[in-house]
């Protein structure tokens, strides 16, 4: 898992049923100061997260699909989890 | 999943009888303002876009499981057409 910042969402009408109902987000991945660290990713949103939230990061497909209850969804990258504090 | 921008199309006869009658784009992948990033790669489409639209595009195994016949040697594979991105609050 990765931390990452919500830094916007995308807009998407035509896109494969599995994603229907799901929000998409524009994650920054951050390092362990919480600094932004390489290219920013769109990710699933499961948990309610917004703009500004810092959250953890999945990028691993099979958790993805577990989480999705659907073991051929074409899903790899999923917000699990929003940070409250980081210690 | 990453934002990319079609600029063209591949037309190949001669492929793997599991990507007949799968379109393939060139794709520029973009950065959340839009900016190029990298070289443009080719992507499998599965949602009708074309040249111009902005579009979110999968790697790795989740590309091939976004196509109708799973069982395939896919590497990128075209997910969605963004209307639109909203950056900040």
């Amino acid at each position: 898992m990765i931390l990452g910042k919500v830094i916007g969402n995308v807009v998407s009408t035509i896109k494969l049923p599995v994603y229907q109902g799901y929000k998409i987000l524009i994650v920054q991945p951050l390092n362990d100061k919480e600094e932004p660290k390489g290219e920013s990713v769109l990710a699933l949103d499961t948990v309610q997260a917004g703009v500004g939230d810092t959250v953890l990061v999945i990028d691993e497909g099979n958790s993805s699909r577990l989480i999705m209850n659907d073991s051929t969804a074409p899903v790899r990258t999923m917000i699990v989890g929003i940070v409250d504090a980081i210690k | 999943m990453k934002l990319g921008k079609v600029i063209g199309n591949v037309v190949c006869t001669q492929k793997v009888d599991s990507l007949q009658d799968i379109k393939l784009l060139l794709v520029q992948p973009l950065n959340e303002k839009f900016e190029e990033i990298g070289n443009p790669v080719v992507a499998c489409d599965t949602v009708q876009a074309g040249i111009n639209d902005i579009v979110f595009y999968e790697g790795g195994r989740e590309a091939a499981l976004g196509l109708k016949n799973w069982f395939n040697p896919s590497d990128l594979t075209i997910m969605g057409i963004v209307d639109q991105v909203n950056i900040g609050e």
